[in-house]
């Protein structure tokens, strides 16, 4: 019944409308005001574009100066300072352009709407002009580009030999992180070896993936350089860390890399922000599938000393898996066994 | 040799006129091929699909705007993809998101606007009889149908849609046990799109050769309308940049269905390691915006043609800088084939690629500033008057200048590391291509919808349109910018799993609603659009006092446009409150030798050379 009388109601409003329409164009044909042209809409529409400005601009920098804190999030990376400072310094040059093309761009129309007592200018070219307006964007867009590839060839520079590597694997849909373990260096693994235990595919013929381990946090040390080896099992995954200014994608067959010196602990960032929940997060951000928006990995950064102390409770991969010591060949099992710490613990 | 020429075309005409007896309903208004009717076959079916992609948009808003509202009520609409709890199904929405990107970059604002304005606009402006080959031209109409419904087909069919983004990106797009629309949806989604490609290119070929070799008698390249030198441009563009796509596709298909590892390599999934060896995702990537940049001018370019067009007619200025418009035109024509790898600065490849990628990125923008910088010129002490076309061109050039302003960020890789693939991409492609595109098209339509149907459109609804439209847009795509800044990612179902990604809450509110009202503004355009084929007021000749060859047809011109003989061009089409004439527009037939008056130096000189010639 409800259902019946609003769309009865919705009839009507539209008859109502249809009504209005039809006795605004029998007026127009009787004023035959549609002969004459700067008619009152003229005028109409030359102020509104007036009143959009002047109303956009106010909102426009209430909003921006209101929510700053919201939309600028701190920064807790060496390069994301720099990558940040690029992108304010663009934000001022592109804001300037933007305001004065958009003043003159509602304003003219607005000064030069149609008198029929005036003639418009007729000024077909001027290669002075284009000239100008040619050179000055080449030189200021150089400016950025210059800038802007000093800072992408220092974000994307090799990684300093001491870095923490740490491996993050993307698959639908979830993170996996592995740590090279005290050998410091990541065994090596192969997909046809992924199995529904074994879901980074190690390869135990190769004695550095004994001791690897795999938490269920990533934890990052604060002020060290970590390089991130990025992989994916399945399809294509992105590692995003938003606070970090991280992002790369995560290719199966691939392997990519990304290194940054993380600045600040998670303990610094929950004072800093006065969230006592604070927590730093890798997402996904590149499509995936179903879970897409649901690839969230806790990020722990540390101080140096609590990082190592984390480290050294991590138990290998294998210690908690210890029935792929099967798969380790004959000669390799002592190692194996020593440096996964199974039931050897004693000795290390 | 001028005069074989004219003789040929009138008996082209006597012949057009005899066929035109024989024409019933369908070679008349089916399978027409006059290049007007094909124009309006295009624009019907552009903005039956803009309709459906709207919609699609307005879903996903919903979701996106009111993640804990209830949508039961969809469900006779969209049956399972409402889950048993009254929501959106997660995998459903990406399928939405890729529909709507698929819809609106090709069936809208491709064919939609390419399609009717090309096609409409190239033998009137030029002062041809028809396209070069009229049957390829309705060959090029009807690939597009069949693909349109295969694609629509594909909406509805129990595995959903395609949903691996509009940009289809394998191994996703490539694995059914991926995602369910990676199935029958995605293997529709190629055919779909290898017809339309299909289409794409009997119609560019045919534009390119019409403007080539069916120019009328003294319309040079240098007197053609800016809107011609765009749609010009456009179809070699897509000419050069559609086969790429082709063959990207083909090597998809391959990957699917017949076990070859072109973009597929150490994949596990399912629960078992897939045999494919040696393949690259990057492949597809590069193969895909190779198409993929350049379909961003395809879009673009044609809007801003029928821009030019429109504010010089409605400033009665010239448009300022003629020659650097073409030249700007010619130069974003050339660049748009070398920037496309700046789609993949953080894909994993060598950062010195993206270097390249980032200068010749941010070289582009040049040739838009000069763009710009020229419409305000044109703009600047004209007489302006406001005609909804007109409305749309300021608000396109509105438009341009806030999303191209953005460029300047995402083209700068070391900035695109944290705004790659976020809502500020969102924000700028939005501005700077969909809703600059859509408001040419718009602008389009109420410019010379007297012409393709005799009848004028109501002005004040356009106006109520337009101011909607205009305001709608900025509200849906503004406040995308600080949560794209704030890195919240595309195509997420909710953003409830991250702390980092809480915010925000009443802004996505708010721009959900503005997109309903804005997409509900568009119902006034359908409403006056079609109202107006019927009943509008009837067209004078010339409504806007515009020089172009096409206001000398009779209202409704017939088979072959100009009864009698083609006009013939004696100047460029921008003589608009030219100092000295009587009225302050010139069309492009009327002689320098009857106006002296108004003549300039150079073209005196003409006058009194041809003179000199006749006498001896």
């Amino acid at each position: 019944m409800i259902g019946f009388s609003i769309a009865v109601g919705i009839v009507l409003i539209l008859a109502i409308l249809l009504l209005i329409f039809r006795l605004h164009t029998l007026v127009n044909v009787m004023k035959q005001s549609d002969k004459k042209v700067g008619s009152g809409s003229n005028k109409t529409n030359a102020l509104l574009f007036i009143v959009f400005m002047v109303v956009s601009f106010v909102l426009l920098f209430w909003y921006s100066v209101k929510n700053f804190h919201v939309y600028q999030l701190p920064i807790a990376s060496e390069h994301g300072v720099i990558t940040d400072r690029l992108f304010w310094i663009t934000m001022g040059i592109t804001g300037v352009v933007f305001i004065l093309t958009q003043i003159l761009l509602f304003y003219f129309p607005f000064k030069y709407q149609h008198s029929p007592k005036r003639k418009a200018l007729y000024f077909p070219d001027n290669n002075r002009l284009e000239f100008i307006w040619t050179i000055v964007p080449a030189v200021v867009l150089t400016a950025l580009v210059v800038y802007g590839l000093s800072v992408w060839n220092k974000v994307m520079s090799p990684a300093p030999k001491n870095a923490e590597i740490i491996e993050i694997m993307g698959y639908q849909f979830a993170w996996k992180v592995r740590y090279p373990g005290s050998d410091e260096t990541l065994g090596a693994y192969d997909f046809r070896k992924i199995d529904a235990v074994n879901d980074f595919g190690l390869d135990f013929t190769d004695r550095a993936a004994f001791d690897d381990f795999s938490p269920r946090e990533l934890h990052l040390p604060k002020g060290q350089p970590v390089e991130f080896h990025i992989r994916a099992r399945d399809v294509l995954h992105s590692v995003f860390a938003p606070h970090f200014r991280l992002k790369m994608d995560a290719v199966p067959g691939m392997p990519t890399r990304f290194w940054f010196i993380p600045t600040k602990s998670t303990a610094d960032m929950r004072v800093e922000t006065g969230n006592p929940e604070f927590n730093y997060e890798i997402a996904c951000t590149e499509v995936c599938g179903r879970g897409h928006f649901s690839m969230r990995l806790l990020v722990v950064v540390d101080e140096p000393a609590d990082y190592e102390k984390w480290k050294s409770e991590q138990k290998p991969w294998l210690s908690k898996n210890p029935e792929y010591l099967a798969k380790v060949p004959e000669n390799l099992k002592e190692l194996a066994m020593i440096k996964s710490q199974i039931e050897t613990t004693t000795l290390n | 040799m001028a005069s074989t020429v004219v003789d040929e075309h009138i008996d082209h005409a006597v012949e057009d006129h005899a066929h035109e007896h024989h024409d019933n309903f369908i070679t008349k208004y089916i399978f027409s091929t006059d290049h007007k009717t094909i124009a309006k076959q295009y624009l019907i079916s552009g903005i039956f699909w803009a309709l459906i992609g709207g919609f699609l948009s307005l879903v996903f808003r919903l979701q996106l705007g009111f993640p804990n509202a209830q949508l039961e009520w969809l469900r006779p609409l969209m049956g399972k993809w409402i889950t048993t709890t009254g929501k959106l199904d997660p995998e459903f929405y990406l399928a939405l998101v890729t529909m709507h990107g698929t819809i609106m970059v090709f069936f809208v604002l491709t064919a939609g606007l390419s399609g009717t304005f090309s096609n409409f606009l190239i033998p009137l402006q030029i002062g041809a009889r028809d396209m070069a080959s009229g049957f390829m031209n309705m060959l090029s109409y009807w690939f597009f149908f069949v693909s349109s419904v295969v694609m629509f087909i594909s909406l509805f069919i129990e595995t959903g849609p395609a949903s691996g983004g509009w940009v289809i990106y394998p191994p996703l797009s490539a694995l059914p046990q991926a995602m369910s629309g990676s199935g029958l949806g995605m293997t529709m989604w190629l055919i779909a799109m290898a017809l339309f490609i299909v289409s794409t290119l009997l119609g560019g070929i045919n534009y390119i050769t019409t403007i080539i070799n069916l120019r009328t008698i003294g319309m040079s390249f240098l007197k053609l309308p800016l809107t011609i030198w765009s749609f010009f441009l456009t179809a070699i563009i897509g000419l050069l940049s559609f086969p790429v796509l082709f063959g990207a596709a083909l090597l998809l298909i391959f990957d699917r269905s017949f076990g070859t590892s072109f973009y597929l390599s150490d994949i596990y999934i399912g629960g078992e390691a897939l045999p494919n060896m040696g393949g690259s995702p990057i492949l597809f990537q590069h193969l895909f915006w190779f198409l993929g940049h350049p379909e961003v001018y395809i879009v673009l370019l044609p809007a801003l043609g029928i821009t030019s067009e429109i504010i010089a007619t409605n400033s009665r200025k010239p448009i300022f800088g003629y020659k650097a418009m073409i030249i700007s035109m010619l130069g974003i024509t050339v660049l748009s084939f070398v920037v496309w790898a700046h789609h993949m600065f953080v894909s994993g490849m060598n950062p010195f690629l993206g270097s390249i990628f980032m200068l010749l990125t941010l070289i582009i923008a040049v040739p838009s500033a000069v763009k710009v910088f020229n419409y305000l010129t044109t703009l600047w002490k004209g007489n302006i008057i406001f005609t909804p076309a007109m409305l749309f061109s300021i608000g396109l050039v509105s438009f341009f200048i806030s999303g191209g302003l953005t460029g300047l960020f995402v083209g700068n890789s070391a900035i695109d590391i944290q705004l790659h693939d976020t809502y500020f991409i969102v924000a700028h492609f939005h501005l700077v291509m969909g809703s600059a595109a859509f408001f040419g098209m718009m602008a389009g339509v109420y410019h010379w919808f007297p012409k393709m149907f005799g009848r004028m459109m109501d002005s004040k609804l356009g106006y109520i349109h337009f101011w909607i439209s205009f305001v709608g847009i900025y509200m849906v795509f503004f406040p995308m910018h600080y949560i794209g800044i704030a890195g919240f990612p595309r195509r997420y179902y909710s953003f409830t799993n991250f702390d980092a990604f809480s915010t925000f809450v009443d802004l996505n509110a708010f721009v959900s609603i503005a997109a309903i009202i804005t997409f509900a503004a568009q119902l006034i355009f359908l409403f006056n659009f079609f109202y107006s084929i019927f009943k509008g007021k009837k067209a004078p000749l010339n409504p806007w006092h515009s020089n172009t060859l096409e206001w000398t047809t009779p209202r409704l011109p017939g088979h072959g446009n100009w009864p009698g003989e083609l006009p013939t061009v004696h100047r460029w089409p921008y003589d608009y409150s030219k100092p000295g004439a009587k009225e302050d527009f010139i069309p492009q037939t009327v002689p320098l030798s009857e106006t002296p008056e108004s003549n300039l130096q150079h073209e005196a000189k003409i006058v009194a050379e041809l003179k000199s010639k006749v006498k001896s």
